[in-house]
């Protein structure tokens, strides 16, 4: 699905990634950790080609990502889910057009698949909510609304940037099994957190590999977790 | 782009317009600008349509008539007068010479002097008509020849003072329809400007679109539209309000000349309906220009 050959990233002037390699394969789960400022955002918004290697090479469902123009881009946004760190909404529409939103931009009309809307938002439990403007939310909700607009268009492949940032354990767990909810559909799942205990509680009911950034490498981490 | 591109463009969901917040000054200001400039355009146009309309009927009403006249001692004027009929009997492009009656010269003068004129104690000089036919007047002959056989003789071909007249008329035809262009132009950077400052305003908005795969021409095709249905509405207000002020202008009248003549007539009425139309293309190209390399600014 996304594969990364000797992917190297520099901001400016300090190199944060340093020839990583991995394969996200299809159907797989895989949690990506690393210290605060490791590179976590920044490898993620690589894989949904927010930002090109600064040398490498990226693909993702075959195709060079670097080669693409800004609407093969657009193309690619839609086979890829993102749940962002600080996932943004557009504050004068009402949440429901707002999780639509990726349906509206496709050109699939909203009406058509209005069922599904509601069934999704109750999926992640914000079936009363349809209505509310984002900035009434709270900082769980937001993050459960990115997850539903993430997955509306039902992508091959779902990443999550902490998404379990800004709520308790136990809203955490509930987004947790939404995404292994999400792998079991068969979706690929790359989920970002530094929460390792989430992580833990993740291994008993998934097969996840865990990658961990560290200092500039990626590493697939073993049982020292 | 193409005619389809240009369909789908102004007739996608209006929904989809819900992506670019409603409010803003940028609404407000292209709503103004293109009220104004359509008020403008109004009156430019009314004043290209009128002066054109002089201008012609000042050339053809002017046109094919001369007047001769004969300046002579009483003596000699009735066998000067003869000699010059003669004359111009024979000269090519002359339809038909007439001297003018007693009676009809005395019309003539008494706007002037009133109506009691003992014309026939007065040296008046005699006027011949001349209606011009096929194939035109060679005025600077038949003056050469009039000097020669009729010493008295002074020919007013009228092109004297018609000229700088429609001169005078088609270059305020000219400035009317350079105010129009001028008007377009102004008002495609002014919605450029508004589409511009409302592009910066939403780069968020921009953003979180991108994010969820929105391509190039859905996100300016938002901004479009919204660009384009208020040129659109601002124009059409513009372009009443210039018409009822044009409509309350007084009629035209023989005493008032030619200011009175600005208006429009018959057809000429449905012109200025095409101001609202020509509006929003205006706003669509200036908007689409601006959007397009606005977003690729913002990539
Ligand atoms: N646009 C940018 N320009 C310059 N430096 C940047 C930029 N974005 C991120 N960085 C730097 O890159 C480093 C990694 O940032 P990144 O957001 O990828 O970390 P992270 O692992 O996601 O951290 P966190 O766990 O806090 O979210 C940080 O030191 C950050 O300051
Ligand atoms: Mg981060």
């Amino acid at each position: 699905m996304i594969e990364l050959e000797n992917v190297s990233y520099t901001y400016g002037d300090g190199e944060l990634l340093s020839n990583v390699s991995v394969e996200l394969q299809p159907g797989s789960f895989h949690f990506l950790t690393g210290p605060s400022g490791s590179g976590k955002t920044t490898l993620l918004k690589l894989c949904y080609g927010a930002l090109l290697p600064t040398s490498g090479r990226l693909s993702a469902f075959d195709q060079d990502i670097s080669t693409l123009d800004r609407d093969q881009m657009a193309l690619l946004r839609r086979r890829v889910g993102v749940v962002h760190q600080n996932c943004q909404f557009l504050d004068h529409m009402t949440l429901a057009e707002n999780v639509a939103l990726p349906l509206m931009v496709s050109g699939r009309s909203e009406s058509s698949e209005h069922g599904d809307l509601t069934e999704l938002l109750s999926w992640v439990g914000l079936g009363t909510r349809l209505d509310a403007r984002p900035p009434e939310l709270s900082g769980g909700e937001r993050q459960r609304a990115a997850l539903a607009r993430a997955v509306i268009l039902s992508p091959d492949v779902v990443l999550a940037d902490e998404p379990t940032g800004n709520v308790d354990w136990e809203m955490s767990q509930r987004l947790l099994r939404l995404l292994i909810e999400l792998n079991r559909m068969g979706k690929t799942v790359l989920f970002a957190t530094h929460d390792l205990s989430l992580i833990r509680a993740a291994k008993s009911q998934i097969q996840a590999r865990v990658l961990r950034i560290s200092q500039r490498k990626l590493q697939l981490a073993g049982a020292d977790l | 782009m193409s005619k389809g591109d240009i369909r789908n463009l102004l007739s996608r969901d209006t929904r989809a317009d819900r992506v670019v917040p409603p409010t803003g000054y940028t609404a407000h200001l292209t709503l103004f600008v293109s009220g104004a400039m359509a008020f403008l355009a109004v009156f430019a146009l009314a004043l290209s349509l009128a002066s054109g309309r002089i201008a012609d009927r000042w050339a053809t009403e002017l046109a094919g008539a001369a007047t001769l006249r004969i300046n002579a001692p009483t003596a000699q004027l009735a066998a000067q007068t003869e000699a010059a009929l003669t004359v111009l009997r024979q000269t090519p492009g002359v339809a038909s010479a007439r001297a003018l009656t007693g009676d009809e010269q005395a019309a003539l003068l008494s706007p002037w002097f009133g109506p009691d004129l003992p014309l026939d104690t007065l040296p008046i000089p005699q006027l011949i008509e001349i209606v011009e036919g096929e194939p035109g007047l060679d005025a600077a002959g038949l003056r050469l020849r009039l000097g020669a056989e009729v010493p008295g003789a002074v020919l007013d071909d009228h092109s004297r003072w018609r000229e700088p007249l429609v001169d005078a008329a088609m270059s305020l035809r000219r400035l009317g329809w350079v105010s129009i262009l001028l008007i377009g132009g102004a008002t495609a950077a002014m919605i450029t400007l508004a589409a511009n400052a409302s592009l910066a305003a939403n780069a968020q908005i921009i953003e979180v679109l991108r994010q969820v795969g929105a391509r190039d021409r859905f996100i300016a095709g938002a901004f479009v539209r919204r660009f384009t249905y208020r040129a659109l509405l601002g124009a059409a207000v513009g372009t009443l309000l210039g018409m009822t002020g044009v409509l309350l202008l007084p009629e035209a009248s023989d005493a008032g000349g030619f200011l009175t003549g600005v208006g429009f007539q018959g057809g000429g009425w449905v012109l200025p309906a095409l101001i609202p139309l020509l509006g929003a293309v205006v706003a669509f190209f200036a908007t689409w220009t601006a959007a397009r390399r606005k977003l690729k600014e913002l990539s």
